[in-house]
């Protein structure tokens, strides 16, 4: 019940706030942590956030069904990626994906991820060192704990390509804990 | 199984993404081959090591706050000034403020609350408190047998404690907590990066069904059984929380009872 007469919405957009509010407001969180690490710092990602969800709540009589949560993400990401007035990274798809040189295994020794990978500050350095694509599938998966099925429906790939990327990923962040000072690479597409 | 293959293969392995098959042939060649088998584990250390909680952002409470219904304990802030970077368009800005000062729909009604929802606003804020900085317990143990003996002489009831890691819900700790005016005993559980708190304290007549309630992105399960009224708040999804729920209800350790 509204606390101001004059501040009551009509009774569809009540409804409509509070199955929003309901559905996709708990999935805020998620929103920010995967807009933090595509923008890299705390104000870019509220600016993302904000605009995502506005969008979300103007699309959200278009949703019908499926997991919000996906949609949301997707909706982000598209936001982050709009934003920054570059457009979506499938032109990366090949520089990443498609030359496909096998997985390089420079074979670092266990021990030294292990010290390394303990370490939160040199890990989330290496992570924020990822080029976007690489750092998005893998705060997909590893924070996010999404699926394989819910990346593709995410970031709009084939279930190939997530696998084939997060093993890419996950490569180049071993590398980038264990080979960083004597190898510095920064193609980061930012 | 070649080296390549596996190569590509031991991710999804580690994701649980393969089927019977092909899980059964991945783990036959990393038990044959101690080259794939080093870099499986090095990448699962990884895995394990980005879990770390303080790599997962949360959004900051004026973005929260922006989204959700006040609660009626909580003032409505003023929006902040918010910092623009330069990339973003202005269109975006004048919308976004257009939004904000257009919705009084969203942002300024606040739901009826009956009895019932004073508790469930009450567990709320207790909970994001607990969330703040060292309060989230006073007890730090996943052995109930220590958590337990702990509440003894504080509390005049003897709260049950039970250790649910086996369920995925392990038990970090304990605190003494308020609720409805009543001293109550707030067990920590942990849902992966997730904190649910389950508060107790004895309640007078017969066991009631479970009252299911989300607000502002939590899920807050009530119920009475056993003597006891039982409030179940986390920010994991619904599905979760009830299964927390069912797994505590669950009499298959009544050793861990009374
Ligand atoms: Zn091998």
């Amino acid at each position: 019940m509204p606390t101001e007469p004059n501040a009551r919405p009509s009774g569809a957009d009540a409804a409509r706030s509070e199955r929003f509010e309901a559905q996709v407001v708990p999935y805020l969180d998620a929103a920010y942590n995967l807009a933090f690490w595509l923008a890299h710092n705390p104000a870019d990602a509220q600016d993302v956030v904000q605009e995502a969800m506005l969008r979300a709540l103007r699309y959200f009589d278009s949703f019908h069904g499926g997991d919000v949560r996906v949609w949301l993400l997707a909706i982000v990401r598209n936001t982050f990626y709009t934003l920054r007035g570059r457009g979506l990274p499938d032109a990366l798809h090949e520089e990443l994906d498609d030359d496909i040189h096998p997985l390089v295994d420079d074979a670092p020794s266990p021990e030294a991820v292990t010290l390394l990978a303990v370490d939160v500050g040199a890990l989330q350095a290496a992570l924020e060192r990822l080029p976007a694509p690489l750092r998005e599938i893998l705060v997909l998966r590893e924070l996010e704990e999404c699926s394989y099925k819910e990346i593709a429906g995410i970031t709009g790939q084939k279930i190939g390509t997530v696998m084939s990327r997060l093993a890419r990923a996950r490569e180049r962040l071993r590398n980038e804990l264990t080979c960083r000072p004597k190898e510095v690479r920064r193609h980061d597409v930012r | 199984m070649m080296c390549d293959d596996a190569g590509l293969l031991m991710h999804a392995y580690l994701d649980d993404e393969l089927d019977a098959a092909g899980s059964a042939a991945m783990a036959r060649h990393l038990d044959a081959c101690a080259a794939c088998k080093a870099r499986y584990e090095t990448y699962a250390i990884m895995q394990k090591a980005l879990s770390e909680p303080t790599l997962y952002r949360r959004a900051p409470d004026a973005l929260r706050a922006r989204w959700s219904t006040p609660a009626p304990a909580v003032a409505a802030r003023p929006h902040a000034a918010r910092r623009r970077s330069p990339w973003v368009f202005a269109a975006a800005a004048g919308f976004a403020a257009a939004m904000l000062l257009s919705t009084p729909a969203w942002l300024h009604w606040l739901p009826a609350r009956g009895v019932g929802d004073a508790v469930v606003a009450q567990a709320i804020s207790s909970h994001v408190r607990s969330l703040q900085g060292e309060h989230l317990m006073d007890v730090v143990s996943t052995d109930q047998h220590t958590v337990k003996p702990w509440f003894e002489g504080k509390l005049d009831f003897s709260p049950r404690v039970k250790d649910l890691a086996a369920e995925g819900f392990p038990l970090v700790g304990g605190r003494l907590d308020a609720l409805e005016g009543h001293s109550v005993a707030a067990l920590v559980y942990k849902r992966r990066l997730h904190v649910i708190n389950l508060f107790q304290w004895p309640a007078e007549g017969t066991a009631s069904a479970q009252a299911i309630a989300q607000e502002h992105g939590y899920t807050v399960i009530r119920w009475t059984g056993d003597g006891m009224r039982y409030v179940a708040i986390s920010d994991v999804n619904e599905g979760d929380l009830k299964q927390f729920v069912l797994a505590f209800q669950n009499e298959a350790n009544p050793a861990m009872t009374r």
